[in-house]
């Protein structure tokens, strides 16, 4: 059923996937395909399991089992990890775009290595004719040329001056076809840079198809240069926001969209649910962003990092909000992986809140930053502390994983901060 | 006793082996290194943490603690070899009274072996008398927050395992299951303890939220060096307190002793 509705689609369908940025990168596709004005079909944000993918179609198509204008429709579908190999069976995509590989809520999907094979499995029952977009950077998603028979486009960050040494969260430490131990000349994040096998010779590619370079970050938007674009603006910032872009970019590409409305999708794309989404309570710029695992925690970090250290910038307010339910991960252990150290010393005023406030507000310590000016569970609570400390015009940095941004943002709208989200699972 | 004689010398500094962190470190059990070292810098004792890696020349004797965390089935294979080249050297330390933390994958390799779900069998380090099968992929992990009573009074963490555990009579346990699986799903038995040594499934990070495990860590290094007079001087655990009654309620919120069917 949800092939035959897929193959109505005359623009056939593509896949984005991939443990962070998945959501972003579709956003920032579709924001550029609507300025391409290509008819487009996607499933609600987040949900990215195969029924998600069907409602998706399934409500297009309404009772007469016709998608209304499907001759020139493209199907855009977010994709969960583990759903990749159902999806690409039944949807047959021209272009599958990969955006990185981390640990992810362990204690729901097993390892690393099982999601891996989750897209091993995919690509093996995926037509030759699809093309690959892959992260050059992310040594785990270049693995998946190996073998693969049809066309790759690749897209990298050519960044050093955001080079890290810090150790946490590293993903991917081995070759998966010798077992070398990966070298790098220079590394963003995680296991992410500039990689290269000893053992085998293998390497990040050294010319992507889509590059972002002389990438500079404000609070609310990124620049870079891309090459054939010239300097692109968006209004998403962080480094793991432009490579999500360059994924979005490189899937533009591939599907023959030109320069024009890249740019201009680039910079009309709004931010998604809590990711980087700003909320004014009594003239306080509550900043969400959203966290879901080591890696995408690191990123943020980095992009706060990045942000204090900038000519004109004020100690940063940091709430960071820890949950423990089941779409957050049951495990804590992995704030342990988190590199909060190298933001101790740019920090103004913290708060900490979730239903694990308490390991957070502990986590925070033994990382040296300021005590926290409230440790509160309850999100009314926490949030009359943030106005209590803070005065009208400050940045606050919002930090929740997935349901503590749920319930903030739930307060947030009792207040009449925001309007009311559609949630979904 | 007098402040003098019980405290440890101001110029004192313990070195910390924390073994294969790159590769053994998969449920943030860095965090465990990260306690030690904030407790001892707490009371004025000067800390080294040195990471020991994969080749890496490593004497124990050159050491005050040791701990390992755990890693993925493909990682631990990778580190078993090495190890086993280093045993004889832990072993003798472990017998000397030598503090020691191993959690999960490293508390698996300080038994006698781990045998995998297609039988393969990785040897151990035989500080603990025990042994750990794989039931296979059919079988459930053991995922869960736990709780456990000990001597040390009572431990939270979680644990994420799919090997079972099973100590010879012998060996004693590191505590009892209150709420969890705990080593083999079966026997109620979590952990292993041998001197100073201690085994778990705990991750957590374990000794953040534990702080009595850290600190009989730190004590046993500290009169291994200077004598059986030496005390630690309390220090503000409210943070750690508050972390450890929040996870013992999360696992409270789970049913109470789980076994395999
Ligand atoms: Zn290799």
């Amino acid at each position: 059923m949800v092939a035959r509705l897929a193959g109505q689609l005359g623009g056939g369908c593509v896949l984005v996937t991939g443990t962070n940025g998945k959501t972003t990168t579709s956003r920032v596709l579709a924001s550029i395909l609507r300025e391409a004005r290509q008819p487009l079909l996607h499933n609600r944000e987040g949900s990215n399991l195969m029924r998600g993918i069907a409602s998706a179609l399934l409500s297009a198509a309404g009772p007469s089992g016709r998608i209304a204008g499907s001759e020139r429709m493209l199907g855009l579908f977010e994709t969960d990890e583990a759903t990749l190999p159902a999806a690409a069976r039944t949807l047959a995509p021209r272009a599958i775009a990969f955006t990185n590989l981390f640990r992810d809520q362990l204690d729901r999907y097993g390892e690393v290595d099982s999601v891996f094979e989750f897209w091993r499995r995919a690509l093996a029952g995926t037509p030759a004719s699809a093309t690959l977009v892959l992260n050059a950077d992310d040594p785990s998603v270049a693995e998946l040329a190996e073998g693969w028979s049809g066309p790759v486009e690749w897209f990298g960050l050519d960044a050093p001056e955001f080079a890290t040494t810090s150790g946490g969260a590293f993903d991917a430490r081995w070759c998966r076809e010798c077992g070398g131990t990966f070298e790098y000349d220079l590394r963003y994040f995680a296991h992410v840079g500039y990689w290269r096998c000893p053992g085998c010779g293998r390497a990040r590619v050294e010319r992507p198809a889509v590059v972002a370079r002389q990438i500079t970050l404000s609070v609310e938007s990124s620049m870079f240069v891309v090459d054939g674009l010239g300097a692109v603006t968006m209004p998403l910032t962080g480094l793991y926001n432009v490579s999500n872009a360059l994924a979005a970019i490189a899937m533009a590409r591939v599907l023959g969209i030109e320069d024009g409305p890249i740019v201009r999708g680039l910079a009309g794309v709004e931010a998604a649910f809590g990711r980087q989404e700003t909320v004014v309570v009594e003239g306080r710029k509550l900043r969400l962003m959203l966290v879901k695992n080591p890696a995408g925690a690191n990123q943020v970090l980095q992009l706060l990092g990045a942000l204090a250290r900038s000519a004109d910038s004020k100690p940063l307010h940091v709430a960071v909000l820890l949950n423990d339910r089941f779409a957050d991960g049951q495990d804590v252990s992995w704030t342990w992986d988190v590199d909060f150290e190298p933001l101790a010393q740019s920090l103004g005023r913290v708060w900490v809140g979730g239903t694990r406030a308490p390991d957070m507000a502990l986590r925070l310590k033994y990382a040296h930053w300021p005590a926290a000016a409230a440790v509160e569970e309850s999100p009314a609570t926490l949030l009359d502390a943030i106005l209590r400390d803070t005065s009208a015009g400050d940045d606050v940095f919002v930090v929740p994983t997935y349901t503590a941004l749920l319930d903030f943002r739930g307060e947030l709208a009792r207040r009449g901060a925001v309007g009311e989200f559609w949630v979904h699972e | 006793m007098s402040d003098a004689a019980s405290s440890p010398p101001h110029a004192l500094s313990l070195r910390i082996a924390h073994l294969y962190p790159d590769v053994m470190n998969i449920y943030g059990d860095r965090g465990n290194a990260i306690a030690l070292q904030y407790r001892c810098e707490a009371r004025g004792i000067a800390v080294e943490v040195v990471d020991i890696r994969l080749g890496d020349p490593f004497d124990p004797a050159a050491f005050d603690i040791v701990i390992i965390g755990g890693g993925q089935d493909r990682e631990q294979r990778r580190i078993a070899e090495d190890l086993q080249s280093r045993a004889e050297a832990l072993r003798a330390a472990a017998t000397d009274g030598m503090p020691m933390l191993a959690v999960c994958g490293g508390f698996q390799l300080f038994g006698r072996r781990y045998v995998d779900q297609d039988g393969g069998t990785i040897p151990g380090i035989s500080i603990f008398d025990m042994e750990t099968r794989h039931p296979g992929a059919a079988v459930q992990r053991c995922i869960g927050d736990i709780v456990l009573t000990t001597p040390l009074g009572e431990v939270a963490g979680f644990e994420n395992h799919g090997g079972r555990t099973y100590l010879a009579d012998t060996q004693a346990p590191f505590g009892r299951v209150v709420r969890g699986y705990g080593n083999n799903a079966e026997d109620g038995g979590e952990g292993a303890r041998t001197n100073n040594v201690i085994g778990t499934y705990l991750h957590g990070s374990l000794l953040p939220k534990n702080p009595a495990i850290a600190d009989e860590l730190i004590l046993a290094a500290l009169r291994r060096r200077c004598g059986e007079a030496v005390t630690l001087t309390p220090i503000d655990d409210a943070a750690e307190q508050a972390a450890h009654t929040s996870a013992v309620t999360a696992a409270r919120r789970s049913p109470a002793i789980k076994k395999d069917p």
